[in-house]
């Protein structure tokens, strides 16, 4: 029974992660009807960023709370602008063209982002420093042993995720990104300005990605340039399997995932790891192809 | 069609090309093998296996407009299949050590049975586009070429991680080219045939193609099967090229490798995939000393960042989907 309790929190804090991830896909999505293939190399740009302001500041010599936030802060700026770039760059200027050639361009800078990662950070894994420290024997309940650490990425993901919620279901913005991604040629003649909406959605879910970079660096500490690819797969399904636009779905998936893997790990075999996210998706697709709590929307002519 | 038919004794040649082009692959083919050094030779075959990639994946995705990621786990199922062949299946029919003529026939049967088990996953992957279509179908055909890798990953059977050593060196000139021809010639002949129309009306319209009375499903699947079967011959191709696979050589970015080569030759062009997959695999060569000096895949670097440029400037690819052919070149050529 401990052993399965701690299976579902070593799961719901690693899908807490895929969750911050995947509201970014599915942001951006409802936006763009675009798979940004680059948002999951914005995690991997956000734990080396991340890795790197501890080190200069460093802020692993005194761990502490407040090392954690101001890293967590200034990585989310980071790459915050680093989604604008490529949203300007790379996406804009295909506003009007077919979708698939949208897709190809995120393909390429996803591509772009990991081999020109190994060319600046190298390719060899680097280790993330530990930014906090937690003495592990005050973290008990009976025989229940709580990892502080995932604890903490447990309640730093769910503040932003709440704080996200916020931002687009309170807030003015918030409301002009539900409209974009409702009727982007109706929401531009209701005088919501389209380009700079979607310009500051990427905005905001390459921050969260970022934010994420971070968390996963607490965790698994070993980074390196490709370490973005899969993570960021992993979490557009959790984005599919939840509804794509659908940002409470995005954290059901992503739960969901978080979960199946730990216990595939727990219980199976580790190396069926990453088979079981995609397993998961054909068959939710196949099964419900808008998602569990996706509209299904019909196609006119 | 303004111009008047061709002489009668044209069509015959136009007809019956490509046994006068086989019979020439096989001449030059063993000329070169024994004329060529083994550095040019490999470069040839990397280049027709390519080839064969790029085609097959530009009949799924430009030709009939399914946008397919797992091209790479086609690939493997292909590989897997014709190097456990070679490995397990040969040795008990004492059909090993064979030279010349017999060791390209068994090769050739060897191919044709990893084709067919290829394009019988090919079948199992153009199932979820009956009701999938554009990003939703990339990403689960992309999730069931990670799958198939897993699997391989995993089956002791198969090798595990440690992959298939040891497989016999069949893939030469010869038989990496007479494939690519029979390739075309099926595709080309196809692409001209009602048929071929009908999948290119899918890939226009598929409300209006549907509304003609063109079973979408009934085509997509075909195109996903005749796609995978290439795939999986030149995964048997590639098994025996390189004599050692392993899960890891077919990962997803190796399915963006091929992709690449089909967007950039321009999509629905099959010429446009010949060229653009000559084209990367020569500069995939090119660059190698640099990387064996730096260590860093500058190939990949380039690959993605032309794509980004391509898709800004020339987003139709070199080609679009235009074919080369003979009367296009006459055409070039009269407007000068």
């Amino acid at each position: 029974m401990n052993e399965f309790i701690q299976h579902v929190i070593n799961g719901l804090s690693l899908g807490c992660i895929y969750a911050l991830v995947a509201i970014g896909y599915t942001l951006v999505f409802g936006v763009l009807s675009l798979i940004n293939f680059a948002h999951g190399e914005m995690v991997m740009m956000g734990a080396y960023f991340g890795m790197y302001f501890a080190k200069h500041f460093k802020l692993a010599e005194e761990p502490g709370i407040s090392g954690l936030l101001l890293t967590l802060v200034a990585t989310m700026i980071v790459t915050g602008c680093i989604g604008w770039c490529v949203e300007k760059f790379a996406y804009r200027p295909l506003k009007n063209a077919p979708r698939i050639n949208l897709l190809i361009t995120a393909v390429g800078v996803s591509l772009l982002f990991q081999f020109s990662g190994q060319l600046i950070f190298g390719s060899a894994p680097q280790f993330f420093p530990q930014l906090v420290e937690f003495n592990l024997d005050t973290w008990k309940i009976g025989e229940l042993q709580f990892n502080p650490l995932q604890i903490t990425v447990l309640g730093i993901a769910l503040v932003l995720t709440v704080v996200l919620q916020t931002l687009v279901f309170k807030t003015r913005t918030g409301r002009g990104m539900r409209a974009v991604s409702f009727n982007r040629d109706l929401a531009s003649l209701l005088g919501i300005p389209a380009t700079r909406v979607i310009s500051l959605t990427f905005v905001v879910g390459a921050a969260l990605a970022g934010a994420a970079g971070v968390l996963v660096g607490l965790v698994y500490p070993k980074i390196d340039p490709l370490m973005g690819s899969l993570l960021g797969l992993k979490s557009f399904v959790a984005a599919v399997v939840g509804g794509i636009g659908n940002l409470s779905g995005a954290v059901l998936g992503a739960l969901l995932l978080g979960l199946s893997e730990e216990f595939v790990v727990g219980y199976l075999a580790p190396t069926y790891r990453d088979a079981i996210a995609f397993a998961f998706l054909i068959i939710i697709l196949l099964w419900r192809p808008s998602g569990l709590l996706g509209v299904n929307r019909i196609e006119k002519v | 069609m303004k111009k008047s038919k061709s002489t009668p004794h044209l069509s015959v040649i136009h007809r019956f090309w490509f046994i006068p082009a086989i019979a020439a692959v096989a001449g030059i083919g063993y000329g070169l093998e024994a004329g060529l050094n083994a550095y040019a030779m490999s470069l040839l075959a990397n280049t027709g296996i390519s080839i064969l990639l790029a085609i097959s994946l530009n009949w799924v995705i430009g030709i009939t407009g399914q946008f397919s990621l797992g091209h790479a786990g086609l690939m493997a199922v292909g590989a897997y299949t014709s190097a456990l062949l070679s490995l397990r299946l040969a040795p008990a029919l004492s059909l090993t050590g064979l030279t010349g003529f017999a060791e390209s026939a068994v090769f050739s049967v060897n191919l044709l049975i990893a084709g067919l088990v290829a394009a019988f996953f090919g079948f199992l992957l153009g199932l979820p586009s009956l009701r999938l279509k554009g990003d939703y179908l990339a990403i689960v055909t992309l999730g069931f070429g990670e799958v198939i890798r897993v699997l391989f990953l995993n089956i002791d059977a198969f090798g595990g991680a440690r992959g298939l050593p040891g497989i016999p060196n069949s893939t030469h000139f010869f038989d990496v080219f007479s494939w690519v021809l029979i390739a075309v010639l099926i595709f080309s002949r196809i692409l001209n045939s009602p048929e071929g129309r009908a999948l290119k009306a899918v890939r226009e319209d598929p409300i209006a193609a549907q509304a003609l009375g063109i079973e979408l499903f009934q085509f997509k699947l075909k195109a996903f099967v005749l796609g995978a079967f290439f795939a999986g011959v030149a995964g048997g191709l590639y098994a025996h090229f390189l004599q050692y696979i392993n899960p890891q050589g077919f990962d997803f970015n190796r399915s963006f490798e091929i992709m690449i080569m089909v967007v950039l030759g321009g999509m629905g062009s099959l010429t446009g995939s010949v060229v653009a997959a000559t084209l990367l695999t020569i500069l995939k060569e090119a660059l190698r000393p640099l990387q064996e000096i730096t260590h860093i895949d500058f190939r990949m670097i380039l690959y993605s960042l032309a794509l980004i440029i391509l898709m800004l400037l020339r987003p139709q690819g070199l080609f679009g989907s235009k074919e080369l052919s003979l009367t296009f070149l006459k055409r070039l050529g009269g407007k000068r």
